[in-house]
């Protein structure tokens, strides 16, 4: 800890000038065109927020249909307005709309935005030592884009033929056609319209994060010194990087196809009692591209949460995260592979059954990386010193649904089994599970571990406990059930089950589903209130409050935009020295020269001291330079 | 009534904030008797808790429940494909069970104690090439065996399987078969669609003389189905479950799913006791509003009551004669020959060549 404090005093005489240009602005340049990436962090934050309330209630609303098909909803009139049937029903095509939005709000704009733009921007200067992103300006405009995206998205929800309603993977001629479905019309235009706004706002994020991690790493911080976290992030950027032009290609050629009359996905159609003259499309071709974002996409919402969770694991079990090295191999090996694994959503799509082989082979091996994730994991509990803080309960949280989601991967990955699975309700337990579920408790952990840094106060334990409880099981019933409905073949996106004999069975078990489904959606309302009443009245935070090694918690408790009011830490060592043996204390930041613990320092840390001696004569020849 | 409720939420979280409040000053008390971390016992405790419920609830629905969820199989390789299913089942419900029973207990056992340090352990490449090694290993197993079955079911159906196509139009299934005399399926030319030629048939091709539409997907038991499927609109899914059949119908090309039936619809009303039973096919790929309501009957047939259900369907062309005008003049014979149409009525013929050449 002296270093921490002598680095602060030293430094105040030599950066004096550094503090300049962050009290001054207004209102406006200070929290709305803000450039400083810790509110940009909490913009995404708050904004990704309000999508989670809204892609829940979507969800409630359509558990209400599936779970109680008999029950009048005319008391939904006032929200719904012509949704609702006179026979107080909803409508079939809203039902459609529906799933469709509440997927791609799920998906695009609460656990890509709302989660990797508020940890990566929040984290990334904080943990590497940096006092903001390498563009201050393209981070902004980062978060209106999404914001410019988020309001044509939520606009589309008011319109009178509704909003996009087939699939959040929009597959067309479904969505190419406005015959074919009300919501393809201008519905389906506006999220077009807002997906591409929402892609220039993901790739401006993402640069940004990747230069910024390559660039501005502070002294000493290596790459095999970085946090989790910031592996993650920078793995994610890069698979977003690459991946969401592919769907930007995909959504312009629909848009030519929508309005220019072009053929690219569209061909032999007959419908509405007239064939159009489209001609040598294929529909399937626009499934490639999908998901060659598509699937790089559920890693893209999934990485950033595994990383947080590996950190907070770490700090609350005492214990360096197992096989740091693993760790980040595993991650790179799940990027690489995130890449070649899309067409696994395709088997039963009349694509040709030899690229179905394929991509079973190359799906499977990317299990392997992710279950060595999960021992890791469960490695690190094992003789820790567990604290359960709320973020360390949701982080155990995360890594159940990791295991139980993902584990049936192994059966939708599987092309011959995949036959019967696909599209049923085995595969909405799967992903809800893996990716929905898993990283939005990665999210929420998140927050609850970095609201001291963010807000300066501490959320309330109690309150985050319930909220946890709750939604932990909550959870689990909601997606658990939904394992033997798909095994019973009952197809998704289905209004209603009763046209079918053999689907006729399971009405408990969804009437036990919805009901679940609505208990977690109330369970939230908890965090909100825990979230906004602490930010006003929670305690005050102290320094560190969790113990940890990171360099965040080594700035002020409200630091400005800059960071460090003084020079930026220099750093000596990984993150992970918890419970290091013969240590004072059960943790020793990354601001902790090896020089100054010879009494817990390993025989080849000892050879570091060196090198830190010479590192600190550099920093000598610099200061003179100025 | 609505603000008697309205008034009663208000007042409910009212007390809720009351006893939060209450509940955030009594902590403050507490905390400084309780320790360093409250109540850090208790959530050890609560997943030793959850994980016992959790997987006792999970066997017992498992087990009591095996009936309702397991639909019995009635094609050959959807034996094949639920063996391969229950394989899965087995290694992930072992590998499952076994981590989470090891995550909870360790998160029970190394709760936090003042007086305990955690041991630094921070890599062993033993254990990281022991736990790369298994998954891998079991994973190609999975993997083999997956790809031999997958390249079973997707190799090309035999020349004397029974082809029958299958179309998808929003919201309902239709089927067309060869026909009893040629066995051959008619060319279709989606531009030919109107509202009777429902299938766009090319009436220049002899083939479709004697194809015939069927609102009910007859199969024969024992003998290798060709299902030649294809969309009008937009993408559908043909989704037989009970056979572990499911192909995308897409529009502008065909996809094809062969596969052999093992019992009649007889056979499944003995086997399951109910005599009401009926194989059904859905949609599994969202296709609009009427998604969910993509019934289609299926029947399998005992093969020779099958070869009578096929005899006994009218052609298409004869039950729309009117189209006999499409047929070019030297096919002419050819035609009512195969769709069974009375050649004696060749005088009508003309007539309605005439009527169609108006309503033109």
């Amino acid at each position: 800890m002296a270093t921490v404090d002598l680095h602060t005093q030293a430094d105040v005489h030599h950066h004096d000038d550094h503090d300049h240009d962050h009290d001054h602005g207004n209102f406006w340049t200070n929290y709305i065109f803000s450039q400083d990436h810790k509110i940009i962090a909490k913009q995404f934050l708050i904004t990704g927020m309000m999508w989670a309330i809204i892609g829940g209630s979507l969800s409630v609303i359509f558990r209400l249909q599936l779970g109680f098909p008999d029950a009048n909803l005319t008391w939904l009139k006032p929200l719904l307005g012509g949704w609702i049937t006179p026979s107080g029903k909803i409508d079939t095509e809203f039902y459609l709309a529906l799933v469709t939005m509440h997927g791609t709000i799920m998906v695009f704009f609460v656990l890509t935005a709302g989660l990797s733009g508020t940890f990566s921007n929040f984290l990334i200067p904080l943990q590497i030592g940096a006092r903001d992103m390498a563009s201050g300006f393209m981070n902004m405009l980062s978060y209106w884009f999404f914001f410019i995206s988020s309001v044509i998205m939520f606009t589309s929800l008011f319109l009178s033929t509704g909003p996009a309603s087939g699939g959040w993977t929009i597959y067309p001629p479904l969505s190419a056609l406005p015959q074919a479905m009300p919501g393809s019309g201008l519905g389906m235009t506006l999220w077009l319209v807002a997906m591409a706004f929402f892609i220039v706002s993901s790739l401006l994020g993402g640069i940004n994060y990747i230069s910024t991690i390559i660039n501005m790493r502070t002294k000493g911080m290596s790459f095999t010194r970085l946090p989790l976290t910031i592996w993650a992030f920078f793995f994610t950027a890069i698979i977003g990087l690459l991946s969401f032009p592919v769907l930007f290609a995909a959504v312009l050629l629909l848009i030519f196809d929508r309005s220019m009359g072009t053929s690219f996905y569209l061909s032999d159609i007959y419908i509405n009692g007239e064939a159009l003259p489209n001609q040598g499309g294929s529909p399937v071709l626009f499934q490639h591209l999908f998901w060659f974002l598509g699937h790089p996409e559920v890693y893209i919402v999934i990485l950033p949460s595994l990383g947080i969770t590996s950190e907070i694991i770490s700090t609350n079990s005492r214990k360096p995260i197992f096989g740091y090295k693993a760790m980040v191999g595993s991650l790179l090996f799940i990027t690489v592979l995130s890449f070649v694994v899309w067409a696994h959503h395709m088997f039963v799509t009349g694509m040709n059954p030899f690229l179905g082989s394929i991509f079973t082979l190359l799906t499977l091996i990317i299990a392997v990386p992710s279950a060595v994730k999960i021992f890791n994991y469960v490695t690190t509990l094992w003789k820790g010193n567990i604290i359960f803080t709320t973020a360390m309960l949701f982080s155990i949280g995360l890594v159940s649904f990791f295991l139980s989601g993902g584990i049936t991967g192994i059966f939708v990955g599987n092309s011959a089994v995949d036959i019967q699975l696909h599209d049923t309700y085995f595969v909405v337990a799967h992903f809800h599970l893996v990716m929905g579920a898993a990283s939005f408790f990665g999210m929420l952990a998140g927050v609850y571990h970095w609201f001291p840094k963010m807000f300066g106060r501490m959320m309330d334990e109690r309150l985050g406990k319930v909220h946890f409880w709750l939604s932990f099981v909550g959870v689990y019933l909601v997606f658990f059930p939904m394992h033997y409905i798909g095994i019973a073949g009952f197809p998704r996106r289905y209004y209603s089950w009763t046209n079918f004999e053999t689907f006729s069975s399971f009405s408990d078990l969804n009437t036990l589903v919805s009901v679940a489904a609505i208990l977690t959606f109330a369970a939230q309302f908890i965090f909100l209130f825990n979230f906004f009443y602490s930010m006003f009245r929670g305690k005050l935070a102290p320094a560190n409050p969790w113990k940890e090694n990171t360099l965040e918690w080594t700035t002020p408790r409200h630091p400005k935009h800059g960071n460090w009011p003084g020079e930026i830490p220099t750093v000596y060592r990984w993150p992970y020295d918890y419970s290091k043996p013969g240590a004072k204390d059960d943790y020793i930041p990354q601001t902790v020269p090896f020089s100054e613990t010879p009494e817990s320092n390993l025989p080849h840390e000892n050879e570091l001291i060196k090198l830190e001696m010479e590192g600190n004569d550099a920093i000598v020849v610099e200061k003179k330079n100025h | 009534m609505s603000l008697i409720i309205g008034l009663g939420v208000i007042l409910v979280l009212g007390i809720l904030y009351m006893i939060f409040r209450i509940g955030s000053l009594v902590s403050l008390v507490k905390d400084s008797k309780e320790g360093e971390h409250p109540g850090n016992d208790t959530h050890g405790f609560l997943f030793l808790v959850f994980l016992v419920l959790g997987l006792g609830l999970f066997g017992w629905y498992s087990y009591t429940h095996y009936d309702s969820y397991v639909l019995p199989i009635a094609s050959e390789h959807g034996v094949q494909t639920d063996d391969l299913f229950w394989i899965t089942m087995w290694i992930s419900v072992v590998a499952f069970v076994a981590l989470s029973i090891v995550m909870f207990w360790f998160a029970y056992k190394y709760r936090y104690n003042a007086n305990r340090r955690a041991t630094f352990f921070p890599d062993s490449a033993k254990l990281e090439i022991v736990w790369t090694v298994i998954p891998a290993v079991v994973l190609a197993l999975l993997i083999f065996k997956g790809l031999r079955v997958w390249g079973e079911i997707t190799s090309p159906a035999s020349a004397d399987a029974e082809v029958i196509e299958v179309i998808g139009q929003q919201f309902a299934w239709t089927a067309r078969y060869p026909g009893v005399k040629d066995k051959q399926l008619g060319e279709v030319n989606y531009k030919l669609i109107d509202a009777v030629n429902e299938f766009g048939l090319d009436l220049t091709d002899k083939n479709s003389f004697d194809d015939f539409k069927a609102l009910e997907l007859h199969i024969p038991k024992g003998k290798e189905v060709h299902l030649k499927i294809r969309a009008k609109d937009v993408i559908h899914s043909v989704f037989l479950p009970h056979f572990r059949v499911k192909m995308d119908a897409v529009p502008g090309m065909y996809t094809n799913f062969k596969f052999v039936p093992t019992k009649s619809t007889q056979d499944m009303r003995n086997e399951t006791g109910n005599p009401d039973f009926n194989y059904e096919m859905a949609c599994t790929e969202v296709c609009g509003a009427g998604h969910f309501s993509m019934r289609f009957l299926v029947v399998v047939d005992e093969p020779e009551d099958f070869e009578k259900w096929k005899a006994a369907q009218e052609p298409w062309l004869k039950q729309n004669p009117d189209y006999l005008a499409k047929v070019p003049a030297a096919l002419k014979e050819v035609a009512m020959i195969k769709s069974g149409i009375p050649i004696e009525s060749g005088a009508g013929v003309g007539a309605t060549s005439q009527t169609v050449s108006i309503s033109n």
